[in-house]
């Protein structure tokens, strides 16, 4: 800590350097003013923001993209409650954030003074942790605690409460206190009984497959999972988040299963023997019906998270720690199963069963996010949002890094993508972000043009334009007699001319012999710019698993007959 | 425990938290997400006035309970939960019950009273008020002996919860 005498605020603003914070995303108010004042001159850069919820995704797309903790800083009442979509979506996700949230003074707490929410009671089922600072004394240990919270174990957002009266007294000089949470443990390597048993059961295997989730992006295990898949010769699948751990051109990587995954991963799950999840919670999107979910397998569970463990799905063995601590346990271990067999059969489905789309006629989402992930190369960072497009970028866009991927999983956010790729391409600067979003999703948050335009952050907006809240329509085509209700986006606006008003630069792709050359000339811009591809609008995302029920019944293409409604959520 | 009535049994949780504000709602969550109704809760000081010790009783399917328990340890300010339930612990609990009491009945409600060791608190007129303690099970056998009298007013303190011999909580 510095040498004279500092305000809360300014500790404040030394413990975030400290922590070698960069980028501060945010929106001032009245009861936050104090620490923006003591952001002036910083080594701290503040990036303000158009609303609340696009500080809460940069900082979330900063953190994914970076693997570092992403701050926020807002002020109270409604700049606080705007902040709630982002906490969720970072709990859901186990993305490290730190809020911090400007709060009325202590002494007209509870009295509901002007801009004054009670923040800390709306958060709590969205935070890992929360703080209500009612001493400035405490400021340095709380944001010390705050961000190794945010940051260790299953990482998620820590909100911080900060009164203006606290943020403004002077701090008297203290030694620094050291942190003591004697309820927070942080596993890292894992029970060398379970591991050893874990070796067993994989020599035993005939049609193993390994699970690969964002837990194994998060700890940065993508060597010793690369290590596993090749010397077990064990094909691997991942979730949403997992995509990249395993580069997909890897030859035994099946890409993502689930509801909307590869066929062939699909297949492959119906028929292993064992399945060794590291670092995914067996999401529904992924399992379908918890009762069918590769029954008659060995099910194997590595995750930090202790309350993951049979939480769903009942496992055999259940590993706790992190996942690049538990397989480096687990690599000197293994002995190679016969698994030739199988790594053939899984090689016929996907050759039999590869994803496809309709090449004819209007422009096709799939073709647009096919060939810009081919113009884009292996190194671009994409960013999506929520919906149709994300699932088909999900899987047209063969990721070959874990943080080249982002986007909102457990949440489902719509609204998340551009702010995300904001935060991503602040925190890669020099390379290229690429946001995919839907028409619906990024009328959400797409205010922070004006952020990116500021920064000029050369980001390519790509909009997968159907005029439709789309995987809603599909879903009411599907299961709902094709009865729309709420989904037609009329009155849509020109996105590249919106672009422009921004000083954004606009282009449009309206027939298929546009795609490479506008998608080419969008790449070479330099600087910002924005892609509206009209798109073909009945479109539905295939392969499709109608949610709750098994792998095995998934569908490749349009039903002949009519279906039942999903017994799953959403 | 009674696992036969539709799984929902009673469950005695025992939590090692921090003593401060934010905690009890934070707990409290947990249950009501899964839609857990608390039956009873104790909150006090320990010996060591940095943690508080919450005795919970819940009723719900012991499947979801396990993961209450897990969620419960995930947060920070818990040092740790445990369930009680299928334990041999020490476990008692106090009720105050006032009743409808004239002169005439005295003698039966003192009957009553004796065979659980219950203390007259507050005698009046037309009431009586008595203390008992013991086991949530002989509480609600007191209850129900005492109901023809009319009970005017109750309140129970809630389960309390100690771990036998040299083991603590």
């Amino acid at each position: 800590m510095g040498t004279s005498q500092l305000t809360g605020a300014e500790a404040l603003v030394e413990i975030m350097i400290e922590q070698g914070v960069e980028f501060v995303f945010g929106l001032p108010g009245g009861n936050v003013i104090p620490i923006y004042d003591a952001l002036v001159g910083r080594k701290v850069q503040l990036v303000l923001t158009r609303h609340e919820q696009g500080a809460v995704h940069m900082a979330d797309g900063y953190a994914r993209a970076t693997g570092k903790v992403g701050v926020a800083l807002v002020t109270s009442g409604p700049g606080a409650t705007n902040t709630v979509t982002g906490l969720f979506t970072a709990l859901m996700d186990s993305v490290p954030l730190v809020v911090i949230c400007g709060q009325s003074p202590t002494f007209v707490l509870g009295l509901d003074a002007f801009q004054e929410a009670d923040v800390s009671g709306i958060t709590y089922a969205c935070v890992k942790h929360s703080y209500l600072v009612k001493d400035v004394q405490d400021i340095p240990r709380v944001l010390r605690e705050a961000f190794y919270i945010a940051s260790s174990g299953r990482p998620g957002p820590v909100l911080i409460d900060m009164p203006k009266d606290i943020s403004g007294k002077v701090l008297l000089e203290a030694k620094p206190e050291a942190f003591h949470l004697p309820g927070y443990a942080v596993p890292s390597e894992g029970d060398p009984a379970a591991v050893a048993a874990v070796a067993k059961a994989l020599k035993a295997a005939q049609r193993p497959i390994l699970l690969i989730g964002h837990g194994a992006a998060i700890s940065g295990a993508s060597v010793e999972v690369r290590e596993l898949v090749e010397r077990m010769r064990m094909p691997a699948v991942s979730t949403l988040l997992g995509k990249g751990v395993l580069p997909e051109s890897h030859e035994l990587s099946l890409g993502m299963l689930g509801m909307h995954g590869t066929a062939y991963a699909n297949k492959a799950m119906v028929a292993c023997d064992l399945v060794m999840s590291v670092g995914s919670r067996w999401d529904d999107r992924i399992v379908g019906s918890y009762s069918e979910f590769c029954k008659g397998a060995v099910k194997i569970h590595v995750d930090i998270d202790p309350a993951e463990m049979d939480k769903v799905v009942k496992v055999d063995i259940g590993v706790v720690g992190d996942a690049k601590a538990v397989l480096g346990q687990l690599l000197p271990l293994i002995e190679r199963g016969d698994t030739e067999d199988w790594v053939k059969q899984v090689e016929r489905w996907r050759r039999e069963y590869p994803l496809a789309y309709r090449k004819e006629g209007k422009v096709r989402a799939q073709h647009v996010i096919q060939e810009l992930r081919a113009l884009a190369g292996d190194k671009a960072v994409f960013t999506t949002d929520v919906g149709q497009h994300q699932m088909w970028a999900a899987q047209y866009v063969g990721s070959e890094s874990a943080r080249n991927w982002i986007s909102s999983g457990g949440a489902g956010t719509m609204g998340f993508g551009f702010p995300a790729a904001v935060g991503a391409q602040l925190g890669r600067p020099g390379e290229l972000v690429i946001a995919i979003v839907g028409d619906g999703g990024f009328q959400m948050t797409l205010s922070e043009l004006a952020t990116m335009r500021n920064l000029d952050l050369p980001i390519e907006i790509i909009v997968i334009n159907n005029h439709y809240l789309g995987m809603v329509r599909q879903w009411q085509n599907m299961f709902y007699d094709d009865r729309y209700s709420g989904v037609d986006l009329e009155g849509n606006p020109d996105f590249a001319r919106l672009a422009e008003a921004y000083g954004v630069r606009g282009y449009r792709i309206t027939r298929p012999a546009d795609v490479r050359r506008v998608l080419k000339a969008a790449l070479e811009h330099e600087g910002p710019c924005l892609v509206d591809a009209e798109v073909e609008k009945h479109d539905n995302v295939f392969p499709m698993i109608p949610a709750g029920a098994p792998l095995r019944d998934m569908l490749l293409g349009p039903p002949r007959r009519k279906l039942e409604k999903p017994t799953g959520g959403t | 425990m009674d696992e036969a009535n539709g799984g929902a049994a009673r469950h005695s949780l025992s939590l090692y938290v921090a003593n401060k504000p934010g905690v009890l709602i934070r707990v409290a969550l947990v249950f009501s997400r899964r839609g857990f109704n608390i039956d009873s809760l104790v909150v006090s000081e320990t010996q060591d006035p940095r943690y508080s010790r919450m005795n919970i009783v819940a009723r719900g399917e012991r499947e979801t309970l396990v993961r209450i328990l897990g969620q419960l340890n995930k947060l920070v300010d818990v040092i740790h939960a445990r369930d009680y339930s299928y334990e041999d612990v020490i476990q008692k609990e106090l009720a105050l019950v006032k009743i409808d009491c004239p002169p005439e009945r005295r003698a039966e409600a003192f009957q009553v009273m004796e065979a659980f060791k219950a203390r007259t608190i507050d005698l009046a007129e037309s009431t009586l008020a008595v203390e008992v303690t013991g086991s949530s099970e002989k509480l609600d056998a007191f209850e129900t002996l005492l109901r023809p009298f009319g009970i005017r007013d109750m309140v129970r303190s809630g389960k309390l919860l100690m771990a036998r011999g040299t083991e603590t909580t």
